[in-house]
């Protein structure tokens, strides 16, 4: 009764979509004509197609780069907001205004302020003294440019984290402080433990985010715009799975990598749960 | 508390719902800051915040920077030129894009919203055989990518004509998300289960319990999911890219791509204008977001904390 919107939306544009999407990438399928079956090859080209090592060789140094990033930039800011008091509303919505931004344009924003010549972020580092790098052609900076326009809108997980910290009971840190522990001390021993499956959480949320990103990177780097010549330096799995889909339309590869996505996610996702249940702690029990 | 003679404390009115500390607090956790400690404190501070915001003031200055001086980094634009914007409108049918968009996002919103309550109601108020089996399968398809069942509903939509319409950006949110069921759920659990059974002595039906008792006390979570998903929905270019070729139907991130890459990205290089394009399409949601920050945020907390 109740249940019942889920169900029939899971059968229609789930369960079915998965079965005809595992089907399809046994075959060959190119939207005008019917699939003709073509065994494993397209999960063999997988392995053969060189830009399939490339975006993903591209997704996992950008998911490398902003999960640890992303993680501990918003836990730092989240234990910045929580000394502020009672100001800290006005802090949160600011750090979070950047979420609501949408992402093309957030994305072509960057484009001028990481720009190589002129743009503010290489501006202010001339203050600093230093020379900025070419953000956004430059091929070894193209991920960090995507990382950091993803950085700054970790507006949520900051709010999650000054939350958490919120949470963490005071006594602990008036004990540890009788036991003698300094900031650092009292980091390590009291509050990460203590917010461990908020980190846990958020690193999780990053990770599969991070493996599906599209938005910014076909924003600022695909299109029609785009030079014939343009090197794979800022292709990431789902802009290529895009094209492979919707611009080259071969559906049945698409949907094999569509599948390595799926397994990918769910490799990577078990491993951080295995590592995490060593790690995180839950308040009433040691384990769960 | 229930000693009336006790004086009240000031926050003593506010109750809290869920398991949230009391929200006067004002300890520091490592002890008051002073000297040299709360210089550098407050300069960290500073430099992030306006990491954080500065980028959107600099948008709007960029935005009625004429075309020569829009790479300048100057706060105050030396000249203003507001013909950009007029450059923005006559770039294409944008009024039509924020209506589209607009459209969409709100019907995406609704939709989601009380479907997913609809859902998380039923998972958290009635006991059934597999209950638990068929939430731990809500669950798995939240780690399900996209990108696995794009090509079959893609192929849905087109068998029943609808490619081209807006009806795909949205329609599949009648049928509940899986992480705003798992938001709501939790919710739900947090109401007291006696509410409920004293309404069914005084016969409410299970649409009354849902509407009158659930809804209401759930206002907050409620205000999470549609803000969250009015900006998800507003936001995203994937599928306005799969579903609509025709440029009145383009939604506003749509038509804005389309904008930055013919004005900023290929010919004459008029970022002013790709600029005050993104302006609108930023200002609406900001708009909202004046409007539902506080309780959104506060809202979002409290998610954190069980989550």
């Amino acid at each position: 009764m109740f249940l019942a919107p889920w169900i029939i939306g899971f059968l229609v544009f789930t369960a079915g979509p998965m079965v005809v999407s595992l089907f399809l990438s046994f075959t060959d399928y190119s939207f005008v004509q019917a699939p003709t079956p073509v065994g494993t090859s397209n999960y063999a080209q997988l392995f053969s197609d060189p830009r399939i090592g490339k975006a993903l060789g591209n997704t996992f140094i950008y998911a490398a780069l902003f999960v640890p990033l992303g993680t501990v930039v918003s836990l730092l800011l989240g234990m910045l907001l929580l000394r502020v008091g009672r100001a800290a509303g006005f802090f949160r919505t600011a750090f979070y205004l950047p979420v609501m931004t949408p992402a093309v344009a957030a994305a072509g924003m960057f484009l001028m302020l990481l720009n190589g010549q002129n743009g503010l972020v290489n501006h202010v580092l001339g203050w600093v003294g230093i020379q900025g790098p070419q953000w956004t052609t430059d091929p070894a900076w193209l991920k960090p440019s995507l990382a950091m326009v993803s950085l700054w809108t970790v507006g949520g997980s900051i709010v999650i984290f000054l939350a958490a910290l919120k949470n963490v009971p005071q006594q602990l840190y008036e004990a540890a402080l009788l036991d003698g522990a300094g900031p650092v001390r009292r980091f390590f021993s009291v509050t990460l433990p203590m917010i461990s499956g908020t980190v846990f959480f958020i690193v999780i949320t990053h990770t599969i985010s991070a493996l599906q990103m599209f938005d910014q990177a076909y924003t600022m780097f695909y299109g029609p715009q785009q030079k014939a010549t343009a090197s794979d330096d800022s292709l990431v799995y789902m802009v290529y799975l895009f094209q492979q889909a919707f611009q080259f339309f071969h559906m049945g590869f698409a949907s094999a990598m569509a599948w390595l996505l799926f397994v990918i996610i769910l490799v990577i996702t078990a491993i951080q749960v295995r590592v995490g249940n060593r790690f995180v702690y839950y308040e009433g029990g040691p384990t769960r | 508390m229930t000693d009336l003679e006790t004086p009240q404390r000031a926050d003593a009115h506010v109750v809290p719902v869920t398991n949230a500390a009391p929200p006067t607090r004002d300890w520091r956790p490592q002890g008051g800051l002073r000297g040299v400690g709360r210089v550098l404190y407050l300069a960290a501070l500073t430099v992030a915040t306006l990491a954080f915001v500065y980028p959107l003031v600099w948008l709007v200055s960029a935005a009625v920077k004429p075309k020569d001086q829009v790479f300048d980094n100057r706060l105050w634009p030396r000249e203003f030129r507001w013909q950009n914007f007029a450059d923005v409108f006559a770039a294409g049918p944008v009024v039509q894009w924020l209506v589209n968009s607009v459209t969409v996002s709100l019907a995406a919103a609704i939709t989601v919203t009380l479907s997913s309550a609809l859902v998380a109601f039923g998972f958290s108020y009635f006991q059934f055989r597999y209950r638990s089996a068929l939430f731990g399968l809500v669950l798995a398809t939240m780690m399900l990518p996209g990108a696995v069942t794009m090509i079959p509903v893609y192929l849905i939509w087109n068998h029943v004509g609808l490619v081209n319409t807006q009806i795909p950006l949205w329609a599949q949110n009648l049928f509940g998300s899986a992480f705003y069921i798992f938001l709501l759920r939790q919710f739900f659990l947090g109401i007291p289960r006696e509410l409920f059974d004293a309404a069914r002595v005084d016969g409410c039906s299970y649409a009354g319990l849902f509407w009158r008792i659930a809804l209401p006390l759930c206002r907050p979570a409620l205000v999470i999911v549609f803000v969250f998903e009015l900006q998800a929905s507003w936001s995203d270019l994937l599928k306005p890219l799969i579903y609509l070729q025709t440029p009145e139907f383009f939604t506003m991130p749509r038509g804005l791509k389309q904008i930055i890459d013919g004005f900023a990205l290929s010919g004459e290089y008029h970022w002013e204008v790709a600029m005050a394009a993104s302006l609108v399409a930023t200002i609406p949601m900001i708009i909202v977001f004046a409007f539902a920050q506080r309780s959104f945020l506060d809202g979002l907390a409290t998610q954190g904390r069980q989550g």
